[in-house]
Formats: structure tokens, C-alpha cells, sequence
């Protein structure tokens, strides 16, 4: 058959696998999976083109739910899967799918090292602060003290934050968003598929069986608007449900500020998603609710920076227009040779 | 020193062995590995054994930081790099007293003199100079004031004398060339290369080789030269070649066979990072190497690049191993095509690093969780590393699996003379993807052909987008899939298809009559070690045979019917037995074991005295 006719318009259903989605009811999954499934299309890149990786856990089974090719590797090495398969084929798409178990904890070492290559990879981790799959117990993201099955006295490790991570390996895409804020996830999805070079999403997800209302500080509709603070490019960074609180730094310090009362919104502290220094985008990624900051959702950094399975395809380009294509023959008699008669 | 060239006598022998030890900074692997290309190109056949510590710099003069280079060259056929040394080159008392053991009765010994100094003989424990106190007087010794002899030869060239001291090395291989009767043309050019961006560090090796080769000439004390003619080997054109770059340059072979781009993702570890060395050099024959952040990583990219549809490989050493050996288990699972090598070293865990053995083979047979099975095959000499590495790749895409390569320490770094192949020897690899499928077809990544080998799509084709996972399949779909009878005939279904790699491979072969008192059944590096003994053996009208395995899983279809051909079955193996143990298991059939973990390989000596000692009452 022949494939040069033109992409044909995909809709949510066809990225959908004919297998039953067997997540809890009510879990926050079901929600970043219709969002991907809704976004795709959008891209205009014909489905045969794009790969889910995962590890293993809930989110990791996510490949198993949409009609792409894909795998469904084992715990915390989707990354170095995924970093295989675009060094090979930087024509595909690849996603990787992971949580916070899964990416920050027995995979935390690839996690780091594929951010630092900026493999053109979109990671999508799915933090619920806990291990839900193997049944409650805490994860590298659960606050201290939490009580857990494994923690009956609550958790003594000091929790990790995944953006601040992915912040200190000069990750090139970092954003934030929430299982339940569709739109906004939706649209951060799209922001990471758009982006060339590793793109780091951290969802705010909720396990309703074994860590419910995790976030409920930054989804209920009463608090999200005092919790929570999109970020936008260019933009002074304000929030609260009537918009007259911000962000100042004072000195290396943000701090909340109320807007009139003599500070205006130049006074505040402007977003710059595209700023070469990590270094603010780290500050934002250190403004955590039990601090009394509102947590940034959106995109925090995104950078254009070279990109690893680009430079290594290059390299062989490089190699063989200055060598000429490899000849097995020249090799063998490379270097010093005698002949017997 | 005599004014004129005297005339020498110069001695025809049929081969030789030759030891350089010193320091490991005294550039004793380089003076090896210049005189083995010497002697390969004089149509020598060579073999050779690189012996170094772990320590990259132990403290100077000590023990530990002896670093060897043995070379066997000779007139016949030979396999092994030999059991004694008949002339040995000490840089310093250390190396003496590690090595002086292997020196046959009668060898040459060449010493730098200038060495054996109080505080280097305190180090090697000599308390007093074994030089000079008459103990080496059954060697024919020849104590050479190297260090100072060199600092002349260097004089006026600017030179430190720290870098003076450098070119040492290059004096002692001058001697032992001319003791041998080389030509030092390959050398001078190797300097040339090498040192041409220096021209007074090339000009004093230069200066430093053709001082120690003038010095055996010149001086009286060395009365015999010794000449060892050209081997009669099979016509053609031969180079050198070490084994991890011949494994190398098999896939690069295999690769070009079956019109794939090669993918190696590897961690570094001893002693297989030469193979990452030596195609990362090969980025024009479209090869990528990519070094992961660590093992597991390296694995799991190179599954991702399986997936992807290139040739993908990994390789590593047992610790490494260990460590893909979750990963191995999802590469078996999702039935992908890839090699995964594994440069045995001495173990457990760390062990003798730079050492070999071959005590990986229950590890990379049994050591993954599940029934796991991946065909092992392994490599028996330098050169057989290339065409090892060809057969994994065959046999990986033709029945959808992960092969296992076991070469060795020993293999992996020694050398031998290599027939260099031409391209129409080298077998083409088949590989098929499936095309697109319009829609409305379903695709079914796990249907079977008659080898029960699945089809390998890749992604980029319309309408085979599927799912792999490490979790159980439906038979067929591939589907998720936690049936128990179905867990039982996938397990079967995996099992067999590699079983049935049995129909693909070649039968058996021994060297040697087909029936007999013994026969001696090895695999892997210690092939050298073994032929000669059998050889030896039989020109002694023993009935003794050599049975080599290259395919351990699975074994050869008639592999049992030979065992029923001879009385007793002897295993020499550099472990506990783990041969022993698969045989004993698959046939029911007692083996006698001969076994050592030396971290050195087999002597031929030592195969056979064990040959005589089971065949003693059956010669009558």
C-alpha cells in the first residue's frame, strides 16, 4: 500500500488500544490519559510514528492503552529504553511514562542522566507521593511523617522534588501540571510534544485508594486560585481568586506580596520561561505550599539547547564524509599485514 | 665492548616463548605487542598472553604492580601462548622474583642491572642481589645496565631524565630482537606513527631500540643468537588481531550482512571496554556507541534500540552481567533480536579484574529470575571472536532472541595471526520486517513460524503500532495476558524455540579418531591449552579425542552420541565444574573435572598430566 497519501486526520479514538483500562475508578490516570489521547491528533504526526515507553507501576501501564507502538519495560528504566530507541531512530516521536516511585526512585539514576543529554524525549511523570501498585507504601515524593504501610511511625526521608531534580541536571522543558485542570494539562502536554530536547512534565496526579487527597490544596476550586500560580512567559508572577497577590524577590528570596499598598505588578517578579540560566526557574520550582507559596503550574523553563541523538547522528555523518562509507575490506588489511603462499 | 663485529652462532629452533616483565609504567604490553606484530609479520605463527594488575600505577617497584607480556611464536601451528618461558626480560627484582618461576631450566634471563639496587631488591624481598649471589646460576644470565645504556643512546636529544628513563622499554625490545633475530623496520615505523607529533620522543626510541640491538650484537657475552623460521599456515593475506577487536570488527561484519545500522550500548568495565573502544574509532561503518550512565542502562537502551529495529548489542564482563540481568529477562520476554557479550573475568564480585576465567557460564545459562532461556554460544580463540560474533547475530535474528557470547580475559586480549576474510566469505544475514497493513488487518506480534520465531515490526510501519512489555502475553496477540495455562505454554513455546536453535547448528566435530579411552571436552578460551594436549596425546598413540563446543545452549544434536564413543569424559574448565554440571544434568553422564580459578589459563602441561593420569593402565 502506498503511504505518500496524505496524513489522514486522527481522532482521540484511534489513539485508543482495544485493551479495557484496568486503573481504579476514579483515578487520576484516566485523566492524563484522555488528555494525551486528545492532544495527539492535534500534533499531526501519523500514530505508527509515535512510542510510549513506561516502567512500571499504575502510569506505566499506560502504553498498553494507546493504539501507538510501545513498551512497557521493567522499574524506573523507561528512560534508557526510550534513550536506545530515539538514538536509533530520532525520526520517532517517544514518550516516556513514568511515576514518582518509577522515575525518582529505582530509576532516578537514567532520569538524570537522559535529562542531562537532552535526549528528544517527552517524560511525563505522574506523581501521587505514593507507591500505589504494590499497595501503599511511601515514595521519594511523600512528605515527611507521612504514614504509611511502610511507614507506620511516619516517613523519615526527606521528600524529593522532581522538578527541582530535573532543574538541577539543566533539564532544557520543565513544566507542572494537575490530573484534574484538563485544560491546562492538556496544553502543557502539547507545550512538551512541541519542545525538541527533553521535556520534563510532573503531573500532579491523585491516588484515590491509597493517598486521596494528596493535592487537594491545589485542585479544590475553593483554594486553587490561592495555591496554585500559572505560569506564563513574559508575564509578573500573580495569583489569588481576586488577583492582587505576587511573587517578589527579595534579594536570592521570593516572597508573597499583596498588589496595591504601594507594590505594583513591575514591582514583582517577571516570568522567563526562556531565561539560559536555570536558575530562576529553579527558585519557582522551591515554592511549596506548606511554605505558604502558591506551587507554579505551567512551563518553567524551556530552553533550545543540542540535543544528544541529534549530535551522535551527526557524529556519524561527520565520520563519513571525512572517511567515506565504512569499507570492511580496507579495515581487515588496515595497520600491518603479510601474505602467505 | 669489542671493537668489531664478531661473528655469532645462530641457532635454528622450531618455536620460542618469550616473557617482557617490569613495572606496570615500564611499557612492557607495548614491547609485547611490538614484538608479536614483528614475529606475526616474519609469518611466525604467534600467540600471546598480556598478564597486568589492577592497579593502573601500583607503587614503582613493588609486587603488585608487576605487569607481564608473554609471546609463543613458532615454525607449526600453535594454540596456546606457552607453558615456560626460554627467555625472560626483567626490568626490576619484582619482576624477577614474580616471574623467574615459569623460566625454563636453561632460559635466557635478561635483567636491567640497574634496578637491583638496594631498595628494589628490599621490595622484592631479596636480601641479597640474585645477580651477583650465584642463585640464578642455572639460567644463562645477563645482567645489562639498561637504565644507563639508554640515557647515553638518548644524550643530546633535550631529553628529561624521567622521559630517558621512558625509552627503556625500547632498549630491552631492541635486545630481545636482536636475540630473536627480528627485523626492527615494524617497529621503527609503529615509533613513526605514534610519536611523529613528537620528533625527540621518536627520535629517542629510535635511538634507545637501536641501542639494545646493537648491544646484543656487540657484545661478547651473548654468544648465540636464536632464528625461529616462518610457519607453514594456509595461503593468504594474515594480520594480528586481538580478540575484543575481532569481536568488534564480526559486527561490524554482521552488521553490513544484514543492512542494519549497529547499535552498542555499553558501560566500561575490564575487560571488555575494548570492544567500545574499537567501534566508537568506526562511526563511518553507521555505528553508534553509546556509553550509558551504567550497566542496567546499557542494556535497556540497547533493548530500545532492539525495538527500534537496528542491530543492537551489548557488552560487558560478569559484574556487568549481574546487573542486566532483569533487563535480559524483558529482552527474552519480548522476543527481540540482540547479543549481549559477556568478557569473562575472575570472580565473584569484583575478583581478579584484569584476570580470566570462565566461571560466568551458570551465571548467563541460570541466572535470571523465571524460566529464562537464551542460546549461549562462545568464542574459542582470538580470531574466533569474529566469526562468533557474526553466528550470535544470525542466530539472534533468526529466531528472535538474545544470544549470550561468552569470550574471556584471556581470548580478549590475546593475539594470534587472523586470515583476513574476504567479503565474499562472510555469510549474509537474512533480516525481514513485516510491511504496513491496511485497515481492518490485525496485527499479531507473537504469531510463530515454523522455527516459532515472531515477526520483528518495527515502529514507523502503519498498522502493526503494538504493545511489548515484560508482563506475561496472550499467545499470538501479545496481549496482556495472566491465564495460567497460557503462562505454561508461553513458557514452553520460549523454551522451545531456543531448543530448537539445535536444527540451525552445525553438528559436532572432534579432533581426533571418533572412538576412544578419553576424550577431553572444553568450550571458550581454554581451546588452545587443550588441542595441544590432545595433539600431543595422540602423536603418543594415546586414543584420546578433543571435542571444542561452541554452542552451549543448546548443546549439538550429537553431542550425546560422541559422549557414548569413549570411556571417560574429562572437563577441563577455569571454574568448579559448571560444564560438568550442564552435562551431567542434560546427559547423565559422569564427568571428570579439571579445574582451576588462577585467574591465568590452562598450561598445556597441565591437561596433560591429568590426560596421562586417567589413561595410565589402558595403554598396555
Amino acid at each position: 500500500m502506498s503511504i505518500e497519501t496524505p496524513l489522514p486526520i486522527l481522532k482521540p479514538a484511534d489513539f485508543a488500544s482495544d485493551q479495557d483500562v484496568r486503573w481504579c475508578p476514579g483515578c487520576g490516570d484516566y485523566s492524563i490519559l484522555a488528555q494525551m489521547k486528545k492532544m495527539l491528533p492535534t500534533l499531526g504526526m501519523p500514530r505508527e510514528n509515535i512510542v510510549f515507553i513506561s516502567g512500571i507501576g499504575c502510569s506505566s501501564r499506560f502504553p498498553y492503552y494507546m493504539n501507538t507502538y510501545g513498551m512497557h519495560s521493567i522499574h524506573g528504566r523507561a528512560p534508557a529504553v526510550a534513550s536506545g530507541l530515539k538514538t536509533s531512530r530520532p525520526d520517532l516521536q517517544v514518550w516516556v511514562i513514568t511515576g514518582d516511585g518509577d522515575g525518582l526512585s529505582i530509576g532516578g539514576n537514567h532520569l538524570m542522566h537522559t535529562i542531562r543529554r537532552n535526549m528528544d524525549l517527552n517524560i511525563v511523570l505522574f506523581n501521587n507521593r505514593i507507591y500505589g501498585l504494590t499497595k501503599g507504601q511511601y515514595s521519594p515524593t511523600s512528605p515527611l511523617g507521612k504514614k504509611t504501610k511502610s511507614s507506620p511511625m511516619g516517613s523519615i526521608d526527606n521528600p524529593l522534588h522532581p522538578l527541582s531534580l530535573a532543574l538541577g541536571c539543566e533539564a532544557s522543558f520543565v513544566a507542572r501540571s494537575i490530573d484534574t485542570n484538563i485544560k491546562h494539562l492538556g496544553a502543557t502536554l502539547k507545550r512538551a510534544a512541541d519542545h525538541r530536547g527533553t521535556s520534563f512534565v510532573e503531573v500532579y496526579q491523585n491516588c484515590n485508594v491509597f493517598n486521596d487527597g494528596a493535592w487537594n490544596y491545589a485542585k479544590d476550586r475553593e483554594t486553587k486560585a490561592d495555591t496554585t500560580l500559572e505560569l506564563e512567559h513574559g508575564k509578573p508572577l500573580i495569583f489569588g481568586k481576586d488577583r492582587n497577590k505576587g511573587i517578589r524577590l527579595n534579594g536570592l528570596d521570593p516572597e508573597v506580596v499583596d498588589l496595591g499598598s504601594g507594590i505594583a505588578e513591575d514591582d514583582l517578579l517577571f516570568h522567563d520561561e526562556r531565561c539560559p540560566e536555570p536558575s530562576l526557574a529553579y527558585l519557582l520550582s522551591r515554592m511549596r505550599y506548606e511554605d505558604g507559596f502558591p506551587e507554579p503550574i505551567g512551563v518553567f523553563r524551556s530552553v533550545d539547547v543540542p540535543r544528544y541523538d541529534e549530535m551522535v547522528n551527526e557524529q556519524i555523518e561527520t565520520a563519513t564524509k571525512e572517511k567515506g562509507r565504512g569499507d570492511l575490506e580496507a579495515l581487515f588489511n588496515s595497520g600491518e599485514t603479510w601474505k602467505v603462499t | 665492548m669489542a671493537t668489531s663485529t664478531p661473528s655469532k652462532a645462530v641457532a635454528n629452533l622450531e618455536e620460542a616463548t618469550v616473557r617482557f616483565c617490569g613495572d606496570s609504567g615500564d611499557g612492557m604490553q607495548l614491547a609485547g605487542t611490538q614484538f608479536t606484530n614483528t614475529s606475526a609479520l616474519l609469518g611466525n605463527d604467534v600467540a600471546t598472553f598480556p598478564d597486568f594488575p589492577a592497579e593502573i600505577r601500583a607503587p614503582r617497584g613493588t609486587k603488585a604492580g608487576v605487569s607481564g607480556f608473554q609471546i609463543h611464536f613458532s615454525s607449526n601451528e600453535i594454540f596456546t601462548p606457552g607453558d615456560t618461558v626460554d627467555s625472560l626480560v626483567a626490568m626490576n627484582p619484582a619482576a624477577l622474583v614474580t616471574n623467574l618461576a615459569d623460566l625454563r631450566e636453561g632460559g635466557v634471563l635478561l635483567v636491567n642491572q640497574d634496578a637491583f639496587e638496594k631498595k628494589g631488591l628490599a621490595q622484592a624481598g631479596y636480601e641479597t642481589d640474585p645477580t651477583e649471589d650465584g642463585s640464578l646460576h642455572q639460567y644463562k644470565l645477563h645482567s645489562v645496565p639498561m637504565t644507563k645504556l639508554t640515557r647515553l643512546a638518548v644524550e643530546g636529544l633535550g631529553l628529561s631524565l624521567k622521559e630517558a628513563d621512558r625509552c627503556r622499554n625500547f632498549f630491552a625490545m631492541g635486545l630481545v630482537f636482536w636475540l630473536y633475530d627480528r627485523p626492527l623496520d615494524p617497529t621503527l615505523r609503529f615509533i613513526d606513527a605514534k610519536f611523529g607529533k613528537r620528533p625527540e620522543v621518536a627520535q629517542a626510541n629510535t635511538a634507545a631500540l637501536k641501542a639494545g640491538y646493537h648491544y646484543g650484537e656487540t657484545v661478547e657475552a651473548i654468544g648465540t643468537q636464536y632464528h625461529v623460521p616462518a610457519a607453514k599456515l594456509e595461503a593468504g593475506t594474515y594480520r594480528n588481531i586481538i580478540g575484543n577487536t575481532a569481536f568488534a570488527w564480526g559486527l561490524l561484519a554482521a552488521a553490513q550482512s544484514s543492512k542494519k545500522r549497529l547499535f552498542l550500548g555499553a558501560y566500561p568495565i575490564t575487560p571488555a571496554s575494548d570492544i567500545l573502544h574499537e567501534l566508537a574509532k568506526h562511526k563511518h561503518f553507521n555505528v553508534l556507541t553509546y556509553q550509558a550512565e551504567d550497566e542496567i542502562a546499557a542494556m535497556t537502551a540497547t533493548i530500545g534500540a532492539a525495538f527500534a529495529g537496528v542491530m543492537a548489542v551489548t557488552a560487558s564482563s560478569g559484574p556487568g552481567i549481574a546487573l542486566k540481568g532483569e533487563a535480559l529477562g524483558l529482552a527474552v520476554i519480548t522476543e527481540l533480536p540482540m547479543i549481549c557479550v559477556n568478557v569473562q573475568r575472575g570472580g565473584p564480585s569484583t575478583g581478579l579484574p584484569t584476570k580470566t576465567e570462565q566461571s560466568d557460564l551458570y551465571q548467563v545459562m541460570y541466572g535470571r529470575n523465571g524460566e529464562c532461556p537464551m542460546p549461549v554460544i562462545a568464542a574459542s580463540s582470538p580470531g574466533d571472536c569474529f566469526d562468533v560474533a557474526i553466528e550470535a547475530w544470525r542466530l539472534a535474528v533468526r529466531y528472535m532472541t538474545p544470544v549470550m557470547v561468552l569470550s574471556d580475559g584471556y581470548i580478549a586480549n590475546g593475539s594470534e595471526p587472523w586470515k583476513v576474510p574476504s567479503l565474499a566469505d562472510i555469510p549474509k544475514i537474512p533480516v525481514e520486517h513485516p510491511g504496513p497493513l491496511s485497515n481492518g488487518e490485525e496485527f499479531m506480534p507473537f504469531e510463530r513460524d515454523e522455527r516459532l520465531s515472531r515477526p520483528w515490526a518495527i515502529p514507523g510501519t502503519p498498522g502493526l503500532e503494538h504493545r511489548l512489555g515484560g508482563l506475561e502475553k496472550q499467545d499470538i496477540s501479545g496481549t496482556v495476558c495472566y491465564d495460567p495455562n497460557n503462562h505454561d505454554h508461553m513458557c514452553r513455546l520460549r523454551a522451545e524455540k531456543v531448543a530448537g536453535i539445535v536444527n540451525d547448528i552445525p553438528e559436532q566435530t572432534l579432533d581426533g579418531p571418533d572412538t576412544g579411552d578419553l576424550l577431553v571436552l572444553s568450550w571458550g578460551g581454554t581451546y588452545g591449552a587443550c588441542a595441544t594436549a590432545v595433539h600431543r596425546a595422540l602423536a603418543e598413540g594415546k586414543k584420546v579425542s578433543h571435542c571444542h563446543l561452541r554452542y552451549l545452549n543448546p548443546f549439538p544434536k550429537n553431542l550425546g552420541d560422541i559422549f557414548n564413543r569413549f570411556d571417560k569424559v574429562l572437563v577441563p574448565e577455569l571454574n568448579l565444574g559448571q560444564l560438568s554440571m550442564m552435562v551431567r544434568a542434560q546427559y547423565l553422564l559422569d564427568t571428570i573435572g579439571l579445574n582451576k580459578m588462577q585467574g591465568k589459563p590452562f598450561s598445556v602441561g597441565e591437561i596433560s598430566e591429568k590426560i596421562d593420569q586417567l589413561l595410565q593402565g589402558t595403554q598396555s
